[in-house]
């Protein structure tokens, strides 16, 4: 097990530049995720940490070692693949002993390391199977038994349950964890799915466009989302963000420019008010849960509860909850209901804000304020 | 309403009858089309096969005649010392040709899918002798092969006057002149076959196997090869029969000489039957040829069929 460290990374397809000074710093035992969309970079980066890629700027370290001009092999580093990679023409058992044959470990140690990770991920049966008899959730686990099988200082993991159907996802999901939290190893994980960031990891860095745009404690990335680009990528549905501006006289609020009527107000913490300044111009962000059926027990419980008035456009049920899109201003907000008190269609509601679980936005950079 | 049923199910009677039509004829059309050239086919294997079988148990000369009279001809043909020479190239020159073809156009592959620069520019010019014909192949490389008009008058003409290439005519090493030529031609063809799988081999199996900590060359021999390894039974069967028809790149290089040194069975069949007017022991040679030629095709086949088989059981 080793820490990963890296420095002001670029790298650039021609004249493409695809990272743009990515630093990160992963100590020993972390179970980081990269998250983005499609296209930010992410598998780059993971090839990079694993020597697939070649580095343009900057500088990678695992553990002590600066790794920028080293081999893939000499990188003691394990990697699961999105498509699994399993060498089509081997057994399951041939496929797991490759690596230890080529590194030439003896018979008996192989047979060793072969017989406790086939225990781990319970693929005993599959031995001496080939890669096609296998169903996708199979191979999944024998392509995670390939790395397991070494102790390397680094796990690689690029979208590695992707191609599994919603429910073995979830259920590989939670192995992954099980399994991780048993090893402790250090590990990188990419995704683009982020329930899976959320659930997954330890810190989970969120790329966009090449560059870096938080890497933080899941908790942090979604109650404090570092600029407007996190805060509408993690959570699902996405946050919410209405045109407000800071008033300060009296008890500080928060005017909404795009309401009904004469604008409404919404109680605004004062330390936020006060970091923020006077009058100025944000962008409000609120998550769907945090914006709901206003309820009277509430107004002890709850001391920066702010209320709207809204029509509701469209309902949705989910099962579990009731997601209410309603109208405020132009633009169209998304609630969460309990499904037993879910609105209808037309109905002006009462929405309680819990401003306290509010995030205000630069217009101009979007960056937290 | 006793009248009405019978009037609902006449409507619906008669579109459903046209679209009944018209679906078998869909089904029946493409039988339709095949049918004349498939005819054609089995009248062309089967008919002349048998034809020819015929003509080599008979006693026919300069014309065919249909009174069978056994297996004498074979017997004559085995124990001919130009039949033997003839079969004994063959067996040299297709061992020879098919690894040769084969190691190349294996090598210049490999080379090719390193991405190399100006790659279409390679793969085009190495495809060319392919679209050369066996004839003008034949003739191009007697030229440049031939001491009096080639690389050995080039030599010489050059300064070093104990400079000697004739291969050609020499009785011994001729045939490996037409080995050279036939690999030069063919190992373009085979290359493309192969950069054709190797390109289908997903990239990130590379990656995987050096994370492992394996070589190129033990990527190549232990993943990336075995992974290809249909193509090689199939650029194998495409060789083999390639080999074993030869005739014209024989003819326009040596003319199977000097004296007999490079006749080959097609030669031999050609020579007896349109020159000399043996037609029943020319008949027996094709028939032999014809089963060399099973040898490869119908273990070949079988195995195709196997494979089919087992992938459609396998889904
Ligand atoms: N070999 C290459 N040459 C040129 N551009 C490349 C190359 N590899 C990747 N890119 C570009 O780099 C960008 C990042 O690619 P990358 O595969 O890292 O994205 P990703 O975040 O992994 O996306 P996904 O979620 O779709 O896997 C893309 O815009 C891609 O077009
Ligand atoms: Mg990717």
């Amino acid at each position: 097990m080793a820490s990963l460290t890296i420095r002001n990374l670029n790298k650039t397809f021609g004249s493409v530049a695809v990272l743009k000074g990515i630093d990160l710093e992963v100590e020993t035992g972390e179970f980081v995720v990269l998250v983005g969309p499609s296209g930010c970079g992410k598998s780059t980066l993971l090839a990079m940490i694993a020597g697939l890629e070649s580095v343009s700027a900057g500088e990678i370290r695992i553990g002590e070692r600066i790794v920028n001009g080293v081999a893939p092999k000499d990188r003691d580093i394990a990697m699961v693949f999105q498509s699994y990679a399993l060498y089509p023409t081997m057994t399951v058992r041939a496929n797991i002993t490759f690596g230890m044959e080529s590194r030439g470990v003896p018979k008996q140690a192989q047979a060793e390391a072969l017989a406790r990770v086939a225990a781990l991920l319970q693929i005993q049966g599959l031995l001496d199977r080939k890669p096609s008899q296998l169903s996708g959730g199979q191979r999944q686990r024998v392509a995670m038994g390939r790395a397991l099988v070494r102790d390397p200082a680094l796990f690689l993991f690029d979208e590695p349950l992707s191609n599994l159907d919603a429910k073995l996802r979830v259920e590989m999901r939670t192995e992954i964890k099980k399994l991780y939290q048993r090893l402790g190893q250090t590990t990188i994980y990419v995704t683009h799915d982020q329930v899976e960031a959320m659930t997954l990891a330890s810190r989970i860095a969120v790329m966009h466009q090449g560059r870096l745009q938080q890497f933080a404690e899941p908790r942090t990335v979604y109650d404090r989302p570092a600029n407007m680009f996190v805060a509408g990528f993690i959570g699902s549905p996405p946050m919410n963000f209405l045109p407000a501006q800071i008033s300060a006289s009296g008890p500080a609020v928060l005017v909404l420019e795009e309401s009904e009527g004469q604008g409404t107000r919404l109680p605004l913490p004062d330390d936020v008010a006060q970091s923020a300044g006077d009058g100025r111009r944000v962008l409000l962000g609120i998550r769907p849960e945090n914006l709901t059926r206003y309820d009277h027990r509430w107004a002890d419980e709850k001391p920066c509860l702010g209320t709207i008035k809204a029509p509701v456009e469209i309902v949705e049920p989910t099962g579990a909850e009731t997601m209410a899109v309603v109208r405020i201003g132009s633009r169209e907000v998304i609630a969460r209901y309990e499904p037993d008190a879910a609105p209808a269609i037309g109905e002006t509601v009462t929405l309680a804000v819990d401003m306290a679980k509010a995030c205000l936005f630069d217009p101009a950079t979007e960056m937290l304020i | 309403m006793a009248v009405e049923p019978v009037t609902l199910t006449s409507v619906k009677a008669a579109p459903n009858h046209g679209r009944m039509l018209r679906e078998r004829l869909a089904t029946i059309l493409p039988q339709l089309v095949l049918a004349p050239s498939l005819f054609a086919t089995l009248i062309y294997v089967f008919v002349f096969c048998g034809w020819t079988i015929w003509i080599s148990l008979s006693n026919s000369s300069l014309l065919p005649d249909y009174s069978i009279s056994g297996f004498h001809h074979y017997v004559e043909l085995w124990s001919n010392r130009r039949w033997t020479i003839a079969y004994t190239n063959l067996f040299l020159f297709t061992s020879l040709y098919v690894i040769g073809a084969t190691a190349i156009g294996l090598l210049l592959a490999i080379l090719i899918d390193q991405r190399v620069r100006a790659e279409a520019l390679w793969r085009t010019i190495y495809l060319y002798p392919l679209a050369v014909s066996f004839v003008v192949t034949g003739t191009v490389w007697r030229w440049l092969l031939s001491p009096s008009t080639g690389v050995e008058r080039v030599v010489h003409q050059l300064g070093w006057a104990s400079f000697k290439f004739d291969w050609l005519v020499q009785r011994e090493m001729a045939i490996y002149t037409v080995v050279i030529t036939g690999i030069w031609q063919a190992s373009g063809f085979v290359m493309a076959l192969f950069l054709a799988g190797l390109r289908s081999i997903d990239p990130d199996l590379v990656k995987a196997a050096q994370i492992d900590g394996a070589s190129m060359p033990r990527i190549y021999r232990r993943i990336i090869l075995p992974a290809i390894g249909p193509i090689f039974i199939s650029v194998l069967v495409v060789l083999l029969q390639f080999a074993i028809k030869t005739f014209d790149l024989v003819i326009a290089l040596t003319g199977g000489g000097p004296g007999i040194a490079t006749t080959v069975p097609a030669i031999y069949v050609y020579d007896l039957m349109f020159q000399r007017g043996q037609m029943a022991e020319g008949a027996a040679a094709a028939i032999m040829i014809l089963l060399a030629l099973s040898l490869v095709l119908v273990p070949y086949t079988i195995w195709k069929n196997w494979r089919e088989r087992r992938e459609a059981a396998r889904g």
